[in-house]
């Protein structure tokens, strides 16, 4: 009869552990965006200008200079902070100045942001200033855009194709 | 008649003032005001809750196959299934982008076979993260992770990191609607971290992805990080002796089974396959490795990680906070070691080595003890055949092997003062461990109590001793049997008595009136009852031989 009681006793425990292990690996659910959000990726990545332009060695320059050395053109090797700003019906969404990477600032950035956002059709418009040698804003887009409950909307920056490409 | 649970009497309060000078002695060892808050408001509460499901376990499985007293080699015993399992899944396994899903519904389709080694994978997976840590909150509470056993603890950290990356890199081997969740969460996490030149996370948007990725994921929990986990795991364990990764056999059985009938009544299954052009908004997350990505819809990859290192920062410092002061090291006499290597093998935290004799003596080794691995223990003592208390009977004892705080003199010189003390038809003399119920309860007129870092430094031959110097029976109280604080206590003491390891009790000792038994911090009343037991069966017997002896006296 004892022997009989720690059979059930030691079912019991067993299921006890296994509804522990079982709950914990699927429950609680857990909600990333709620079932009326879509999402909005901005990810680029992209190296700014450099601070300053190519120029010509002087011909003192040049001579300070070992002979192996004279390249008679100098380029900085510092690039551009990047600044992006991006717009959903005109109210900022996302403002931000990269940094360029790299010890000596000459790398590029690479950006991953993601912003919940709810579904409905919205006015986008995003842009970004990579010189610090012009003035305004060298890349600017402007889209309506509609955005389903769970929709992935990515905007990536590729100036081979003009600038932003939206996905 | 007298019960021997009775209070305390002035004969028993000198035993106990004995006793207290034996710990004055170790006054620079007492617990520091922090150590004293960390035992009270943190170890004392999880550990008693842990000590009564101990006794509920132990009643429903045995000693033999309590759980909890095997929580490390269950784990082991989980990874063997989580490997046979996971060899099986990954024959059938597609490693590319578009097969991946397709090969893991196959095989959950398969209910009966593929289906249930498939379920078998990943809860064997999760008990094992359960099964560690459980095993974690009992060492913290039990107070065995600071000290002498820094180390085990401190390198458990990165193992339990290890396993923790095996599961999520499994995870996204599915390629489900979790697995694109874990995948970018976790690119967003490495690239917050400066090793890539490229952001990773851009490899998860819509034909970025290639089969080369998928390969190199599988490669990495495959080979890359299983082989990592077992070189951390060897070095988890490294300091201790005899370590027992093989769980008992009843209880293999038991897990199995019940992971089996897991598997049937509730087989895993994947979420819908992965799109990156969208986004899944319910997940049923598998908390056990996946809860750090929530994190990430609240704070930034950075501050994640700020979070994330700080915890595993403070559990590797936790040996630290603070600083265990233990005793000072066994100490080898080499006058009176013949290099047996009896402590040696007795020793659970491999701090005593066997080397070349440095004394020119005509034996061929000496024992040498490493401090910085030495527990203070004592079980060396009590495995030393120079600890025999009926050696120099005039002089101060000696042995080859001892314990500076408290020698093996000393315990014999307590014995004398303790059997001294006794009165009564009965007597009896109680050796009890530091780090178990508390023996000192037991004091009475004919109940005499001495209490020891481990009953595993008690000699054999002291019991021996204390039955030919007048004591009726020797009642030895280790920790709760199967989870000595020092390992192996109570297993070596019991197998001493019955002959199996050496040194052993003499064959002429009659066992019946040697009591092994075992009683944690909330065992105090069955401690009492059965010392009661002890004595009254003691009496049982001894009160016929008496009358005998009278009768034929009187004739």
């Amino acid at each position: 009869m004892n022997n009989i009681l720690r059979y059930v006793l030691q079912i019991f425990n067993y299921s006890i552990f296994m509804i522990i292990v079982w709950y914990f690996s699927v429950a609680p659910a857990y909600q990333h965006i709620a079932p009326d959000q879509a999402l909005i990726a901005l990810s680029f990545g992209h190296a700014g200008q450099p601070v300053e332009e190519c120029r010509q060695r002087t011909p003192e320059e040049l001579a300070e200079l070992p002979p192996n050395m004279r390249n008679p053109i100098i380029c900085p090797r510092e690039r551009s902070p990047i600044e992006v700003e991006l717009f959903l019906d005109e109210q900022p969404l996302f403002t931000e100045t990269f940094q360029p990477q790299g010890l000596s600032g000459d790398w590029g950035v690479d950006v991953y942001r993601q912003f919940k956002v709810l579904s409905g059709q919205y006015h986008l418009k995003i842009r970004l200033k990579d010189s610090v040698r012009v003035k305004d804003f060298n890349y600017v887009h402007e889209a309506d855009v509609v955005l389903k409950p769970a929709q992935l909307l990515v905007i990536d920056f590729q100036p081979e194709k003009g600038g932003f490409v939206i996905q | 008649m007298k019960s021997p649970t009775k209070p305390s009497n002035q004969n028993i309060t000198v035993q106990s003032d004995k006793y207290q000078h034996q710990l004055l002695a170790s006054d620079t060892y007492k617990d520091t005001l922090g150590e004293q808050t960390l035992k009270k408001f943190f170890h004392k509460p999880i550990n008693y809750t842990y000590l009564y499901v101990d006794a509920w376990l132990n009643f429903a499985f045995g000693t033999k196959n309590n759980p909890l007293y095997h929580l490390g080699s269950l784990a082991f015993f989980l990874l063997w299934i989580v490997l046979i399992s996971g060899l099986y899944v990954f024959v059938l396994f597609d490693t590319s982008i578009t097969g991946a899903y397709q090969s893991v519904e196959s095989m959950t389709e398969q209910w009966y076979l593929a289906g249930v080694m498939r379920s078998l994978h990943r809860y064997a997976s999760d008990a094992v993260i359960l099964v560690i840590l459980l095993h974690i909150i009992r060492e913290f509470s039990l107070d065995r992770y600071r000290g002498f056993r820094w180390f085990s603890w401190f390198t458990g950290v990165p193992s339990l990191w290890m396993m923790i990356l095996l599961g999520i890199t499994g995870y996204w081997l599915v390629w489900d609607q979790l697995a694109q969740y874990v995948a970018i969460g976790s690119s967003q996490l490495l690239d917050a971290l400066p090793i890539f030149s490229s952001s990773m996370t851009r490899n998860f948007l819509v034909g970025n992805l290639s089969d080369r990725f998928f390969t190199l994921m599988a490669l990495i929990h495959l080979l890359g990080l299983p082989v990592m986990l077992v070189f951390g795991l060897w070095i988890h364990v490294k300091r201790l002796t005899k370590v027992e990764i093989v769980v008992p056999r009843g209880l293999a059985i038991g897990t199995f089974l019940a992971l089996v009938v897991l598997s049937l009544l509730k087989p895993a299954v994947s979420h819908e396959q992965a799109n990156l052009a969208i986004v899944p908004y319910e997940l049923n997350l598998d908390w056990f490795y996946l809860n750090v990505y929530p994190l990430l819809d609240y704070w930034t990859a950075g501050e994640t990680w700020i979070v994330t290192i700080g915890i595993t920062l403070l559990l590797m410092l936790m040996p630290w906070i603070p600083i265990k002061r233990t005793p000072p090291a066994a100490k080898v006499n080499l006058d009176h070691c013949n290099g047996c290597a009896q402590c040696f093998d007795d020793c659970p935290f491999d701090a005593i080595s066997m080397q070349a004799r440095t004394d020119g003596a005509r034996w061929k080794r000496e024992a040498v003890v490493n401090p910085d691995l030495c527990a203070s223990c004592g079980i060396c003592v009590g495995s030393c055949p120079y600890s025999n208390p009926f050696r120099h009977a005039d002089k101060k004892l000696t042995t080859g092997i001892d314990m500076p705080e408290f020698p093996v003199a000393e315990i014999r010189s307590a014995t004398h003062t303790a059997l001294a003390t006794l009165k009564g038809p009965v007597k009896i003399l109680v050796f009890g461990c530091n780090h178990s119920a508390d023996v000192t309860d037991a004091d009475a007129s004919e109940i005499a109590t001495i209490k020891l870092a481990c009953t595993g430094m008690i000699p054999p031959s002291f019991i021996d001793y204390v039955m030919k110097k007048g004591a009726d029976g020797v009642f030895v109280s280790g920790c709760r049997c199967g989870d000595c604080y020092y390992r192996f206590g109570n297993r070596w003491m019991e197998k001493r008595v019955r002959a199996e390891r050496v040194p052993h009790l003499h064959k002429k000792v009659d066992r019946q009136r040697v009591y092994l038994g075992g009683a944690a911090e909330t065992d105090k009343a069955k401690l009492l009852r059965e010392i009661a037991a002890f004595r009254n069966m003691l009496l049982a017997d001894k009160q016929p031989a008496e009358k005998t002896k009278k009768e034929a006296n009187d004739e």
